[in-house]
């Protein structure tokens, strides 16, 4: 199959530009759907052929001498990843952006939509190339096209400044790749992730690894590289959250797994790199995640953790190849690679619905909602749904993936030495841990936002969203449901994909004394279901011949409640900031009553924290440096005869240099 | 489906020894052992009154809390028996399904729009997050000793003759599971099921609205989970390789001094404060890990 297909697609991105307004989605939607199928077809192809590779060759103006589209199973799986929400993605804009359509003009519309189609080809693009200088390329585009749709709120002039701050980290990534690669450039003469087997053959691992690790890791989001992604998310319209938080960061996943396929020695030291900054960004992003009031912000920080979930698992299928760990390394991986899938899902979703509950009350503060499951059933549910499947309960599909990573922790630990066991049993309690944590934050992200009594005017009005926004996001629910209820079919397929990756030897007879006890989970899950079902059927049933009374809740007495007395975003955090505070730098600030105030007035209470990496490792740093270059600009006075005087100094000091040889 | 029955059955009297032991013990006359099936029946054949606050959730949560016990509960072996359901890794699942009923107790409190309620649902969110590392780390430890992933292999595998470390084991496991059975069901010292204040409350002040059916439902459920907790303690403490009948008859017995033993800590001993309980619950990890670090040496991984 030629790569001539594609191009059309890239191609038949332009004319959305003359399209007329009201046509411009429907227009996005069907070039994104022939993408879809395009590249559907393909990993279609490589799944159910034997060899696992296709190789699409294609005759464009990429800078390199064998331009050409490679796709094994890996690749493939990352394109059905990014197909699947990058398509709800478009269909949730529709209603999305129609409150829009009133204030911004069609250039910007186009904009938009041409760089939401700019940002699927260059992911699509990113897993599919091979070569050094063409991936680079599509890397930039994917930055280039992402801080475009971040920005689409420009007029916000943090939303300017978010997006700015975004592409520059962003670019900071870019570099890193870029020495890496060329690096083995230098080495091996060619620029490509298929020399990279070659470099490391001969030189030693960690550094180049690190070097690819820091570039991607930027990209995913890692801790402390994390700072872009609580700021873009919340800035981002909500469905280009939904994709770059679901799909997007895992290009840099990608991009590690890729690597570590060439990687040869020094497995283990690398993987215990990767399991180190991988148990400080689960545990770290949760918390975090806790104490935000922001419900997207909160989000962009899960998706912290879940990259640290991932990461756990790469780890430690990284450290099972070094010591020859085939189970940990098969389903440490696994429950990676299935994860990817599983968090493009329910982060989506999660966005999405975020993205809904903003269009209906014009606050992503926690503290202003409340109340929302009976004005907004469906976005409710849909993110309930969502909160479950993202704290790994039973029966949604967080549990497979989370299973899979946890199972190849206990069945290694049987088998494995002292210093194994130890880091085993630390990334188990780091895992338990995260899922404790999580749980406490979307027990708090659902419970205070949508059930109790509006906590402001602005959410007692909210009202459903219309049925564009929400029906798409049915297909991702489905899916959710699917992978927790039947996982062996999907966990066979990833299992498959991994051993071929990562040359697994044995691995058939493993895959399927797993896929046994996820058959246990899906009848117990099963078993579950049917449970609850009969038992809510016997309880209308029996609620029917009863008295069913309605009245106030019970306050202890107090007549007169009012939805200022529920607990908050705030309080249900109290404890746990507690807790915390030696990490998260929690705040409380308030104004002091003073001595001699009898009758104090009004007075506010917030509580707030700093994400202490930024703080640290950007905003410091860059304060340090416009300081001194503030300092330096004493110097820029306007005056031409200080400039004359500048040169002159400088030609002197020249001269003399020159006079005692030392220049 | 021995075990589930003998579970089942353990479970209607559970409460009963609590409430009975905590009567005798402070000289009370007290209602009988089944006082608290007596009073299901009733809450039964009431009706309910719901608050107008509340919606979906809560009135579905009583019911997914419930079926996720009852699903935890077919994964628990008994002696020499499997579970209804046994595979590798059970106990994960096991620990995520007693988590699924925690999350919709939870939000079902924070449904009612109540402070009280909302209060309960936070410290039962905060205290059963901290003693989740507790449990994981008391299996991997079994896990890392037996060499086996499932329940019923690692309770066969941990009587295997020959092992002198049993004792040792069954001891600490002993006293994590009770600790972590009292932290899970909200007893003393972590929280007063009888305490007169809601503001010193976790468990009770998160069901004040709920009644009749859904109350009813709730109540099950936590007998359920001391009775599941009570099967682990047994299966750790009685060798798996024993005589049916005579195991039946241990299992009820291990059920009714843990009941003893629930009731006599209620009795002697003060409920901690609310902000030590933290300390104390890390405590058991603390101790979990100490347990880890026991087998390193026995298994000769860590050689003194």
């Amino acid at each position: 199959m030629s790569a001539l297909f594609f191009f059309l697609i890239v191609f038949l991105t332009f004319p959305v530009f003359v399209v007329p307004k009201g046509y411009k989605y429907l227009y996005s939607l069907l070039v994104l759907g022939c993408g879809v199928l395009l590249t559907s077809f393909w990993s279609y192809k490589v799944f159910s052929g034997t060899g696992g590779t296709l190789t699409v060759t294609c005759r464009i103006p990429f800078p390199d001498t064998v331009p050409q589209f490679v796709i094994d199973r890996l690749s493939a799986f990352f394109i059905v990843v990014i197909n699947i929400t990058v398509l709800v993605g478009l269909l949730y804009s529709k209603g999305y952006l129609k409150k829009y359509y009133t204030t911004k003009n069609s250039l910007r519309f186009s904009i938009h939509y041409f760089s939401y189609l700019w940002l699927y080809l260059s992911m699509l693009m990113v897993v599919m190339i091979r070569s050094g200088l063409s991936f680079l390329i599509a890397w930039e585009i994917m930055a280039l096209s992402s801080f475009l749709l971040v920005i689409f709120d420009a007029e916000d002039t943090s939303v300017m400044k978010t997006g700015i701050s975004y592409l520059i980290q962003m670019h900071a990534g870019m570099f890193f790749l870029l020495i890496a690669f060329l690096i083995t450039a230098k080495e091996t003469g060619e620029m490509s992730f298929d020399s990279l087997a070659l470099y490391f053959s001969g030189h030693s691992n960690i550094f180049l690894f690190l070097l690819f690790f820091i570039g991607f890791g930027i990209k995913a989001g890692f801790i402390p590289l994390h700072t872009w992604l609580p700021q873009a998310h919340p800035a981002a319209p909500s469905h280009v959250s939904g994709v770059m938080s679901g799909v997007m960061i895992k290009m840099g996943i990608y991009g590690i797994l890729r690597v570590l396929m060439s990687v040869q020695h020094d497995l283990t030291a690398i993987g215990l790199i990767i399991l180190a900054v991988s148990v400080l960004s689960g545990i770290m992003g949760v918390m975090m995640a806790i104490v935000q009031h922001d419900l997207k912000r909160l989000l962009a920080y899960h998706s912290i953790e879940n990259i640290g979930i991932i990461g756990i698992g790469t780890g430690l299928g990284t450290i099972g190849i070094g010591t020859g760990n085939n189970v940990m390394s098969l389903l440490g991986f696994g429950g990676a690679l299935l994860h990817v899938l599983n968090h493009s899902l329910f982060k989506s979703l999660l966005f999405f619905n975020a993205g809904s509950v903003y269009n209906a009350t014009h606050t992503r503060n926690t503290e202003q909602l409340g109340g929302l499951m009976k004005k907004m059933p469906y976005t409710s549910v849909l993110f309930l749904i969502g909160s479950l499947a993202i704290c790994g309960l039973p029966p949604f599909n967080g549990f497979v993936s989370e299973f899979l990573i946890y199972s190849g922790m206990f069945k290694s630990l049987t088998s494995s030495g002292l210093y194994q066991s130890i880091v085993i049993l630390g990334s188990l309690v780091a895992l338990s841990l995260i899922g404790g944590l999580a749980i406490f934050c979307f027990t708090k992200a659902f419970g205070i936002a949508f059930l109790g009594e509006a906590r402001s005017e602005k959410a007692s009005r909210a009202e459903e969203v219309e049925s564009s926004m929400i029906w798409p996001q049915f297909i991702t629910v489905s899916l959710i449901v699917v992978i927790g209820l039947a996982s062996p079919l999907f966990v066979n397929p990833v299992l498959k994909i991994i051993s071929a990756a990562f040359n697994l030897p044995d691995t058939g007879l493993l895959t399927a004394s797993f896929i046994d006890n996820l058959t246990g989970i899906s009848i117990a899950s099963g078993f579950f279901v049917l449970l609850v079902t009969l038992l809510l059927i016997y309880r209308s049933f029996h609620l029917s011949s009863k008295i069913v009374g309605c009245g106030p809740t019970w306050g202890c007495g107090y007549t007169a409640p009012s939805p200022g007395l529920q607990y908050t975003s705030t309080s249900y955090a109290y404890n746990f900031n507690h807790l915390a505070k030696p990490v998260l730098q929690t705040k409380k600030i308030m104004d002091e009553i003073g001595e001699e105030e009898i009758f104090p007035r009004q007075r506010s209470f917030r509580f707030e924290s700093e994400d202490v990496y930024k703080k640290y490792l950007i905003d410091k740093p860059v304060d340090l440096i416009s300081g001194l270059l503030k300092r330096i600009a004493v110097m820029q006075t306007g005056r031409i005869q200080d400039y004359i005087l500048y040169a002159f100094v400088f030609m002197l000091v020249v001269l003399i240099l020159t006079w005692f040889n030392i220049i | 489906m021995t075990g589930f029955f003998l579970i089942l059955i353990s479970a209607l009297v559970f409460p009963g020894i609590i409430i009975r032991t905590k009567s005798i013990a402070s000289g009370r006359k007290g209602p009988g052992v089944f006082q608290p099936v007596k009073d299901v029946l009733v809450l039964l054949g009431k009706g309910s009154v719901f608050s107008d606050t509340t919606g979906l959730i809560f009135r579905v949560a009583p019911v997914i809390s419930l079926s996720a016990i009852f699903t935890a509960i077919l994964v628990i072996p008994f002696g020499n028996m499997k579970g209804m359901i046994s595979f590798e890794g059970d106990f994960i699942f096991f620990t995520y399904m007693l988590a699924l009923g925690k999350f919709f107790s939870i939000i079902s409190a924070l449904d009612t729009g109540s402070s009280f309620e909302g209060m309960g649902a936070n410290r039962e969110a905060f205290f059963s997050m901290l003693a989740e590392p507790a449990f994981f780390i008391l299996m991997a430890t079994l896990a890392m000793f037996t060499g086996y992933t499932s329940f019923s292999d690692i309770f066969r595998g941990f009587f295997i003759a020959g092992n002198h470390y049993v004792l040792v084991y069954s001891l600490i496991g002993l006293y994590l599971l009770v600790q972590i059975a009292i932290i899970e069901n909200s007893r003393v010292p972590v929280d007063d099921p009888k305490t007169h204040l809601e503001l010193t409350m976790i468990h009770e002040v998160m069901i004040l609205d709920n009644s009749g059916f859904d109350k009813a439902l709730i109540h099950v459920a936590g007998w359920l989970r001391f009775a599941v907790y009570g099967a682990l303690i047994f299966n750790i403490t009685v060798p798996a390789g024993w005589n049916v009948f005579l195991q039946a008859g241990l299992f009820l017995f291990v059920m009714a001094v843990f009941a003893v033993i629930v009731g006599l800590i209620e009795s002697f001993r003060a409920r901690n404060k609310m902000n030590k309980n933290p300390k104390f619950i890390l405590a058991l990890s603390a101790i979990a890990l100490i347990a880890f670090l026991v087998v390193l040496i026995v298994t000769d991984k860590f050689i003194l």
